[in-house]
C-alpha cells in the first residue's frame, strides 16, 4: 500500500513484461480502431463501397451499347417508307409532313425523309449529330437499294464488338482511380481532424504510443480496404459489364498500392492543422475538385485545350487514371507507364514529407 | 476526516530528504501565451503518496501548470522534475510512468469501453488488465457499450480508467468532475480517493472548493499564473484566522452599518462589505451571533437576511483576492 512512497526504488526491480500477445500489440491495436470506426460509420461505407458500384451501374446501362441499335427516322409518303422498312436496323414511322416536323424536333425520329412530286427525296435531319449523319448514310442506302441500285464492288461484314472500347470500360478505371482518391484523402483527413478537434490526439500524445505507429496505422488500415474496394468494382465491372483486366494482377495491386499510398499524403497534408471539420470539408473539396473536373474520370482529358494540359497532366489523378487505363484495358506493364509513376511516385514523397514538417498533434 | 488524519501520518512518517526524490519537483516555471503571462514564476513540490491540488479561478493557470507537467506544452523558463526524470532527456520513460486525465477530451464515440481501454493499455509495458482497470471504475456493466451512449460521469470515468491502464506512479487529474451531477461527482471523487489510499500520487486542479477540502492533502491557491497560498486545507482555512463565516444584510435605507463597530465585536475577527451585504469571519460562533444581535436592535436596524457557515478554501479566496472562485 505504500508502494507510492518508495516509488523510485520499486520501479526499477519490477519484472519486465512478458512477450504480450499480438493482437495487444499497438499497432494492431490502433489498426483495429482504423476498421472499428470505419465499418461503424454506415456512411462512410456507402460512399466507399456501395456508391462507386451504383454509379457503374448506373452508367453503364446509359451507356449501354444496344446490340442492333435501330435508328428512328420517319417517313412521309407510305411508299417510301415502304421502301425504308426493307432495312431492319431502321425502326420506320410513317407520318404527315407537320407531324414529322414536330418529332424530329423533339428528338424523337433522328432524320424524316420527304418525296416531292419530281422523285427527288429531301433527308432533312442535324448533320452536326452523329446519329444524324448515320441515319442519312444508311436510309439514303435503302431507298437507292429499294430503287434497284446495285454495288459496284462485293463486301461482306465480319462483326468485332471488342470489350475493352465500350465506354463502360473506359468509365470502371476511371471511377476507380476517383475512388482510391476520395477515400484515401477523406478517409486519413476527416479522421485526423475530427480527433484533433476532439482532443482525443492531444490525449493519445499524454500516452507512450508511438507516434508514427498512429499514422501508419492508417495507412495499413487504408491498404486492407483498398483492396477490398478495388476487388469490389474491377469484380463488378468484369462480372455484370465484361469489362475485362489485361494486365497483370499484380501490376494492378502494385498500381493500386502506390496510388492510395499518394493519395493518403494528400489527405494527411491536409490534414496536417485544420481544427475543424468545415475547414476541412472545404480544403479538401478544393483540393479534389479540379482532380473530378480535369482528370479524366468520365471522359478523356485530352479534350482539354493544349494550354491546359500540363496543369491537368500534373494532376495525380490523370496519373492514376491514365495508368489504370492502360494496365487494365490495354494490358500496358508498369515499365512502360514510367511517366505517371514517376508523377505519382513525386506527389506521395512531396505530400508525406511536407505534412511530416507542418503536422500538429494539437 | 479519519482519512485525511491517515494520510498526514504518512506523509510527515515517510518524507523523503532529497529534493529530487519527490514526484514532483517544479522550480521557476513560467509560460507567455502572445501577451498573457499564463504561468509566472510558479515553483511547486509534491511529496511522496500525497493527493495535491491546484485551486483557482478559470484562468488562472492551473491547465497550462499540468500540462507542461504532462509533457504536452513546452515551457518558457524553469525546470520541471517528476519522478527524478525531465521531459528534455526522459520522455518515452515519463510517459509510461505517468496516468493524464485531460479537461476536455472526447474519446471515440463508435469504440465501446473494451476496445478504448484495450486500445490504451496497449501502449503501455505493464499494468493491470483491461477488464481489472474496468472493473476499477466501476464500468463492468457497460464494457461492451459504445462510449457515445455513456453519461457524462461514465464517460469521466471511462477517462479514469484510460489514465490508470499503465499502473501510473503520478496521476494528473484537470478538472475531473466539472460538469458533472453530483452523484457523478462523489463517483469520481470515490475513485481518487481510493488511488490515493494506495498511496499513489495524484495532482488534480479544480475550482471547486469543497473537491479540493475532501480530496486533496495539500492545495496551491493559484491565481494569475502564482501560487498565492499553500497548505493544507485546514491551515489554509485557519490562516485567514477565523472557522466561520457569518453573512447578513438589512434592510435598505438603514444601513450602513459601521464595519469598525462590527469588528470590536466579540469574536469577529474582520468585517467586510461585498454585494451590500456583510460578511464577518468568526472565531467563535455563538458570541460573535448574539453580539452581532444586540449591535443591531440597539441601533434599530432590522435584519433582511442571516447566514452562517464553516470556512471553506472558497473564503480563503475570497480573503486572498476579494474575489470569488468562480467569477468570470
Amino acid at each position: 500500500m505504500s508502494e507510492g512512497t518508495v516509488l523510485v526504488e520499486t520501479r526499477e526491480i519490477r519484472p519486465a513484461a512478458g512477450r504480450r500477445p499480438f493482437i495487444e500489440h499497438s499497432l494492431v491495436q490502433l489498426t483495429l480502431v482504423r476498421f472499428r470506426e470505419f465499418w461503424r460509420e454506415p456512411e462512410a461505407v456507402f460512399w466507399v463501397f456501395v456508391f462507386p458500384i451504383l454509379l457503374t451501374t448506373g452508367l453503364g446501362i446509359a451507356f449501354r451499347n444496344r446490340p442492333a441499335d435501330v435508328v428512328k427516322v420517319g417517313a412521309v409518303g407510305p411508299q417510301l417508307a415502304g421502301a425504308m422498312r426493307t432495312n431492319k436496323s431502321l425502326s420506320v414511322e410513317l407520318l404527315d409532313r407537320a407531324a414529322g416536323e414536330q418529332a424530329l424536333r423533339a428528338g424523337r425520329i433522328v432524320l424524316l425523309a420527304v418525296p416531292a412530286a419530281d422523285g427527288v427525296v429531301t433527308y432533312r435531319y442535324d448533320d452536326t449529330n452523329p446519329e444524324g449523319r448515320n441515319a442519312k448514310l444508311l436510309v439514303d442506302r435503302t431507298v437507292q437499294h429499294a430503287a434497284g441500285a446495285h454495288d459496284p464492288v462485293a463486301a461482306a461484314d465480319d462483326l468485332v464488338r471488342e470489350p475493352g472500347s465500350r465506354y463502360i470500360d473506359f468509365l470502371v478505371p476511371g471511377l476507380l482511380g476517383m475512388n482510391l482518391m476520395g477515400s484515401g484523402i477523406w478517409g486519413l483527413g476527416f479522421a485526423i481532424v475530427d480527433a484533433r478537434r476532439k482532443k482525443l490526439l492531444k490525449r493519445l500524445i499524454a500516452s507512450p504510443m508511438p507516434r508514427s505507429q498512429y499514422l501508419l496505422s492508417f495507412l495499413l488500415a487504408r491498404l486492407a480496404m483498398l483492396y477490398i474496394e478495388v476487388a469490389a468494382l474491377i469484380g463488378f465491372g468484369a462480372w455484370v459489364f465484361g469489362v475485362p483486366v489485361r494486365g497483370s494482377l499484380w501490376e494492378l495491386a502494385i498500381l493500386c498500392l502506390l496510388s492510395s499510398l499518394s493519395f493518403s499524403a494528400l489527405g494527411l497534408l491536409t490534414a496536417s492543422r485544420v481544427r475543424t471539420i468545415e475547414g476541412a470539408s472545404g480544403l479538401m473539396n478544393f483540393i479534389m475538385l479540379p482532380m473530378w473536373i480535369f482528370s479524366g474520370v468520365f471522359f478523356s482529358s485530352d479534350r482539354f485545350p493544349n494550354m491546359l494540359q500540363p496543369f491537368v497532366r500534373a494532376l495525380p489523378l490523370t496519373a492514376v487514371i491514365d495508368a489504370l487505363r492502360a494496365q487494365i484495358l490495354q494490358g500496358v506493364s508498369l515499365s512502360q507507364l514510367t511517366p505517371q509513376l514517376a508523377i505519382i511516385t513525386g506527389w506521395l514523397v512531396v505530400c508525406f514529407f511536407t505534412a511530416l514538417k507542418l503536422f500538429r498533434w494539437r | 476526516m479519519q482519512l485525511r488524519n491517515h494520510d498526514v501520518a504518512d506523509d510527515t512518517g515517510l518524507m523523503p530528504t532529497l529534493p529530487s526524490r519527490l514526484p514532483v519537483c517544479v522550480r521557476g516555471l513560467r509560460k507567455v501565451y502572445s501577451d498573457v503571462v499564463a504561468v509566472d514564476g510558479l515553483d511547486l513540490d509534491v511529496r511522496a503518496g500525497e493527493c495535491f491540488g491546484l485551486l483557482g479561478p478559470n484562468g488562472a493557470g492551473k491547465t497550462t501548470t499540468i500540462e507542461i507537467c504532462e509533457g504536452l506544452t513546452p515551457q518558457d523558463a524553469g525546470t520541471v522534475e517528476l519522478l527524478g526524470l525531465r521531459w528534455e532527456t526522459d520522455a518515452n520513460e515519463l510517459r509510461q510512468r505517468l496516468g493524464v486525465q485531460l479537461q476536455e477530451t472526447q474519446l471515440s464515440e463508435k469504440l465501446t469501453v473494451d476496445e478504448t481501454v484495450r486500445l490504451f493499455r496497449s501502449f503501455y509495458r505493464q499494468g493491470p488488465s483491461a477488464s481489472e482497470v474496468i472493473a476499477m471504475v466501476q464500468l463492468e456493466e457497460k464494457h461492451k457499450s459504445r462510449v457515445g451512449g455513456l453519461s457524462g460521469g461514465q464517460k469521466q470515468r471511462l477517462a479514469m480508467a484510460c489514465a490508470l491502464v499503465g499502473d501510473p506512479d503520478l496521476l494528473f487529474l484537470d478538472e475531473p468532475t466539472t460538469g458533472l451531477d453530483p452523484q457523478a461527482r462523489r463517483q469520481v471523487w470515490d475513485l481518487i480517493e481510493r488511488f490515493k489510499s494506495e498511496g499513489r500520487n495524484v495532482i488534480l486542479t479544480t475550482h471547486y472548493m469543497d473537491e479540493a477540502e475532501r480530496l486533496c492533502d495539500r492545495v496551491a491557491v493559484m491565481d494569475h499564473g502564482k501560487i498565492i497560498a499553500l497548505g493544507t486545507p485546514r491551515e489554509l482555512i485557519a490562516s485567514i484566522g477565523a472557522e466561520h463565516m457569518v453573512e447578513f444584510s438589512v434592510v435598505d435605507g438603514t444601513g450602513p452599518v459601521d464595519l469598525a463597530a462590527l469588528e470590536r465585536l466579540d469574536g469577529v475577527r474582520v468585517a467586510r462589505c461585498e454585494n451590500g451585504g456583510y460578511q464577518l469571519h468568526v472565531s467563535e460562533l455563538h458570541r460573535a451571533v448574539a453580539a452581532l444581535f444586540g449591535e443591531l436592535s440597539g441601533r434599530r436596524i432590522p435584519l433582511t437576511e442571516l447566514r452562517t457557515h464553516s470556512a471553506t478554501l472558497e473564503d480563503v479566496f475570497v480573503s486572498l483576492t476579494g474575489r470569488h472562485l468562480r467569477d468570470e
